[in-house]
Order: C-alpha cells, then sequence, then structure tokens
C-alpha cells in the first residue's frame, strides 16, 4: 500500500512539474491554458489518490477525496471561464501564420 | 517517511515560485488569472501534505475544501468581470 502510494506521488510530481513548464515555455494564454487545466488536472488527482491511499481505509481517505473530486469539477471550469472571457475580449490564438 | 513528504513540500514551493513567475511577468491580464489558478491547485495539495506530516489530516483538509471552493468563486468574478469591460 505505501509502496504504490509513493510511486503515485512520483507520478503526479512528474505531472506537476511538466505543466510548470509548459506554464513557463507556451507561446500564448490559450496554449497556456492545457498546461494549467489538463496537465495540472492530473498531476493534483494521481498525488492526492497517492496520499489517500497512504492514509489507509477511513474517514480520512474518505475526505481527502473530497477534495480529490471538487478538484476535478473545479479546475476545468476555472480554465474555461478564463478563456471564455479572454476569447470574448478580443484576444485570438496564434496561428501558424503569425510571426 | 517525513523525508518524502517534505521532499514533496520544497518540490511543491518551488512550482509555486514557477507560476508566479507567470502571475507577475504575463503578458495579459488572463495570463495572470491562470497562474492564480495554477497556484491554488498547488496550495490544496500542499494543504493535505500538510496535513499528512503533522498526523492531522482532517483539520488540514477542511482547510483545503475552504480555499478550493474561494477560489471557484474568485476566478469566477474575475472572469466574468472581464469578459463585460471588453478590450484587454
Amino acid at each position: 500500500m505505501v509502496v504504490l502510494a509513493i510511486g503515485l506521488i512520483l507520478v503526479g510530481v512528474f505531472f506537476l512539474v511538466v505543466a510548470a513548464i509548459g506554464t513557463l515555455r507556451l507561446p500564448d494564454v490559450f496554449s497556456r491554458s492545457h498546461a494549467v487545466s489538463l496537465t495540472d488536472s492530473l498531476g493534483a488527482i494521481c498525488v492526492l489518490a497517492g496520499l489517500a491511499l497512504y492514509q489507509g481505509f477511513g474517514i480520512n481517505m474518505l475526505k481527502i477525496l473530497v477534495v480529490l473530486v471538487l478538484l476535478i469539477l473545479l479546475n476545468p471550469v476555472i480554465a474555461h471561464a478564463t478563456i471564455r472571457a479572454a476569447y470574448r475580449a478580443g484576444l485570438k490564438p496564434q496561428t501558424e501564420e503569425d510571426p | 517517511m517525513i523525508d518524502f513528504f517534505l521532499f514533496l513540500l520544497i518540490t511543491l514551493s518551488f512550482l509555486i515560485l514557477v507560476y508566479l513567475y507567470r502571475v507577475i511577468q504575463g503578458p495579459t491580464v488572463f495570463d495572470r488569472v491562470l497562474g492564480l489558478a495554477g497556484i491554488s491547485t498547488k496550495a490544496i495539495i500542499l494543504g493535505v501534505v500538510m496535513g499528512t506530516v503533522y498526523d492531522r489530516v482532517e483539520m488540514f483538509v477542511d482547510i483545503s475544501t475552504g480555499y478550493a471552493l474561494l477560489n471557484l468563486v474568485g476566478a469566477f468574478a474575475i472572469a466574468k468581470f472581464l469578459e463585460q469591460r471588453g478590450t484587454p
């Protein structure tokens, strides 16, 4: 159980580091939103599932799973609202013709 | 085992610094909002990890839940305001 938890946490940390690198290096706000919403959600899911497994079965595992479900629901919703606001405010996605 | 969780805490803190660079530097205001969303995700994970270190998970998880809901309300308010205001 503990070994599985540590493995899940390490996989999650890998995805979180990849998301941070994507936030630094991607060119415009529409592509950066992929790094923030998709990769970041996957890393957070892996880390929180590992922490819930480390607690063992019980009320603590259930509470961590509540935070996990809340994160799955809310993180893409926040990214979608921000990007919709950016598109309606007049920003255009960067295409291949742009320099 | 405590060393592993300390490694996790230090790694998450460095990731928060990376997102803070995007919040300060970001060309448009939407970059800053996305950076704040990333920081809040890291803060939720930091709360649960600190609860595991101190062996008081049931208390720290409640703080993390409140932080997640507060982040949702704040991000929606900023997005709605910028959407109505028009140009960035």
